[in-house]
């Protein structure tokens, strides 16, 4: 496929049905080095399914994904050996879950999370892992002494800040992130939004970021797709999207929560 | 068949021990991957050592000699039935001798007497698989090995070290075999971990209940997982042993009357009988 030299993600046509009709029914878009493009619409409409096809947590029926590294190399990532495919996802890729629990080993303590990433791609000593992760747990604001805490110790919030450190540990580019303020309380959320604004722009992330939450997409998003049934309806910068939607779908979705 | 048992000659028909065969040279060209067989019923509870008795019957010759031990030593009911069963269906000579022995069974040692090229050690394995308690799906265990991808064991042993400011594991510390595959050396004591690596003899492994065999062999590299800052160490309790004085091999507590009193003694007999017999032997002289 033909990728923007300039681009660092380039989706073509990407499927995926999960055998009932549903699912994603053919987007395209590319993602510019340190761009934040937010995913918005309703429940149903195929945010998440995207994400995890850009994530390589599910496998596309058609279409096309490139990804260019820190090298240069471009990749089509639909046809990368599972090797390379595992190795780019833990040093270069971070994918956040909605849930922290899915993107935790519960089982094991904050160091040992933060840390795995290092030790997955050959970290073996020891007091450098360790170093690193609390240096990660500080920059995320989690107490340093929590440590040898486990994640199921922690809050909904703490657990979801554990997650990202976890994730930004390795030095990614292009960080996916499923709603990653769902299910926390307002404050929390607010606390989380600053942290997230902070780290994308200083370590100049590469994010795609899917919400349904239209603030936390005018906070955090360059440019915003809305999608539909499986389908991107509407794209452009963030504030024309949100202000002057072309789209009676986006019409409604903007003015619901200005209804709100 | 032999004449007075009734049996096939070490019990298994013959085409089951070519079957068992096939695997073990499987193993041998693949240090350390595990290799699924077709594991039979045998006349002994799994927990009895299924596994490694199958092995032994796949490469026991007519002019074999078997010794069979149990946490190191030769007189616990479980090496003395597996000593037993291949005296009668097979009529190998036995032998608590380590030297003597041309193939060795074992459950959780390795001998403190270093091993020849001339001699098979086939371990008892209950549990194969390393990543077992970490990864509890076979179908991502078998693509963990198939990629290398370690991490996961590794972030394991991290945790010991946070946790108990040591690595922690005492038994069955995971091995990575001839620079490739994470390999569980069963649950011998971390103690013998040194003695698998570039050792003369053949090791075999077999998982009866799990259907798994896996090999080292001889002079194979096998390193002991670590950190640069933790580097793998065998610890000694310290004390020698209570009735040769070895102050080298891995000892048993032994407690010896209701008062609590307890003893330190070889976990391995045939060691420490050697040991007295050189001592009374130094004495005479
Ligand atoms: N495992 C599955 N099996 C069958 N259908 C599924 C499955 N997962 C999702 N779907 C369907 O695919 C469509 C897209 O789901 P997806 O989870 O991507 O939506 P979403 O936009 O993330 O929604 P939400 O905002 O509720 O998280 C929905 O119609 C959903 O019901
Ligand atoms: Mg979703
Ligand atoms: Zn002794």
């Amino acid at each position: 496929m033909t990728m923007p030299p300039d681009a660092i993600l380039s989706a073509r046509d990407l499927r995926f049905d999960y055998g009932n009709g549903q699912g994603v029914r053919g987007v395209s878009f590319d993602l510019w080095p340190g761009d934040v493009l937010g995913i918005v619409g309703e429940s149903g409409s195929g945010k998440t399914t995207l994400l995890k096809l850009l994530g390589g947590l599910l496998a596309p029926s058609g279409g096309s994904l490139s990804y260019r590294d820190a090298s240069g190399e471009l990749l089509d990532l639909l046809a990368l050996p599972e090797a390379r495919r595992r190795h780019l996802a833990r040093t270069e890729l971070g994918f956040v879950h909605q849930n922290p629990r899915d993107g935790l080993r519960l089982a094991v303590t904050a160091g040992g999370n933060v840390g795995e990433r290092l030790m997955a791609t050959g970290g073996r000593h020891y007091g450098r892992i360790r170093q690193s992760a609390l240096d990660w747990l500080t920059r995320v604001e989690i107490d340093g002494a929590r440590i040898d805490d486990r994640p199921t110790q922690f809050s909904g919030g703490m657990q979801q800040r554990l997650q990202i450190a976890r994730n930004l540990v390795s030095g990614p580019r292009l960080v996916l992130m499923d709603e990653p303020t769902g299910g926390l309380d307002v404050s929390v959320q607010a606390r989380l939004l600053d942290l997230l604004r902070s780290l994308v722009a200083d370590l100049g992330l590469s994010v795609v970021i899917v919400t349904h939450d239209l603030g936390v997409a005018r906070l955090l998003a360059d440019r915003l797709m809305v999608m539909q049934g499986g389908r991107v309806i509407e794209e452009g910068l963030t504030d024309q999207v949100l202000d002057d939607p072309r789209e009676p779908y986006t019409q409604l979705l903007v003015s619901s929560v200005l209804a709100a | 068949m032999s004449e007075d048992s009734g049996y096939n000659f070490a019990y298994l028909d013959e085409q089951t021990k070519r079957m068992i065969r096939r695997a073990l040279l499987k193993a041998v060209a693949v240090p350390g991957y595990q290799v699924p067989f077709a594991s039979r019923e045998m006349p002994l509870p799994y927990g009895w050592g299924t596994g490694g008795i199958q092995v032994t019957a796949a490469v026991l010759g007519p002019d074999d000699t078997l010794k069979v031990i149990d946490q190191g030593a030769d007189d616990t009911t479980n090496a003395v039935s597996i000593r037993r069963f291949f005296a009668k269906t097979a009529g190998v000579a036995t032998t608590t001798r380590t030297e003597e022995a041309s193939v060795i069974q074992t459950r959780h040692r390795i001998p403190e007497t270093p091993l020849s090229e001339k001699q098979i050690l086939v371990y008892q394995v209950p549990i194969p698989e390393p990543l077992r308690w970490l990864e509890p799906r076979e179908a991502e265990t078998r693509a963990l090995h198939a990629l290398g991808d370690y991490g996961v064991m590794q972030v394991e042993l991290y945790e010991d070290i946070a946790i108990h400011g040591k690595i922690k594991r005492a038994y069955d510390y995971p091995v990575e075999v001839a620079g490739r595959y994470l390999t569980s050396p069963s649950p011998i004591p971390k103690f013998d971990n040194p003695k698998l690596s570039d050792c003369p003899a053949l090791q075999l492994f077999g998982a009866g209940r799990e259907k798994r065999i896996y090999a080292i062999p001889p002079y194979t590299p096998v390193r002991s997982l670590d950190f640069e800052d933790h580097p793998f160490a065998v610890d000694h309790p310290g004390h020698p042993c209570a009735i040769c004085g070895d102050t080298e091999s891995f000892l048993d507590e032994i407690v010896t009357d209701d008062a609590g009193g307890r003893i330190f003694v070889c976990s391995d007999t045939d060691h420490c009988r050697a040991r007295q017999e050189g001592l009374a032997h130094d004495d005479a002289a």
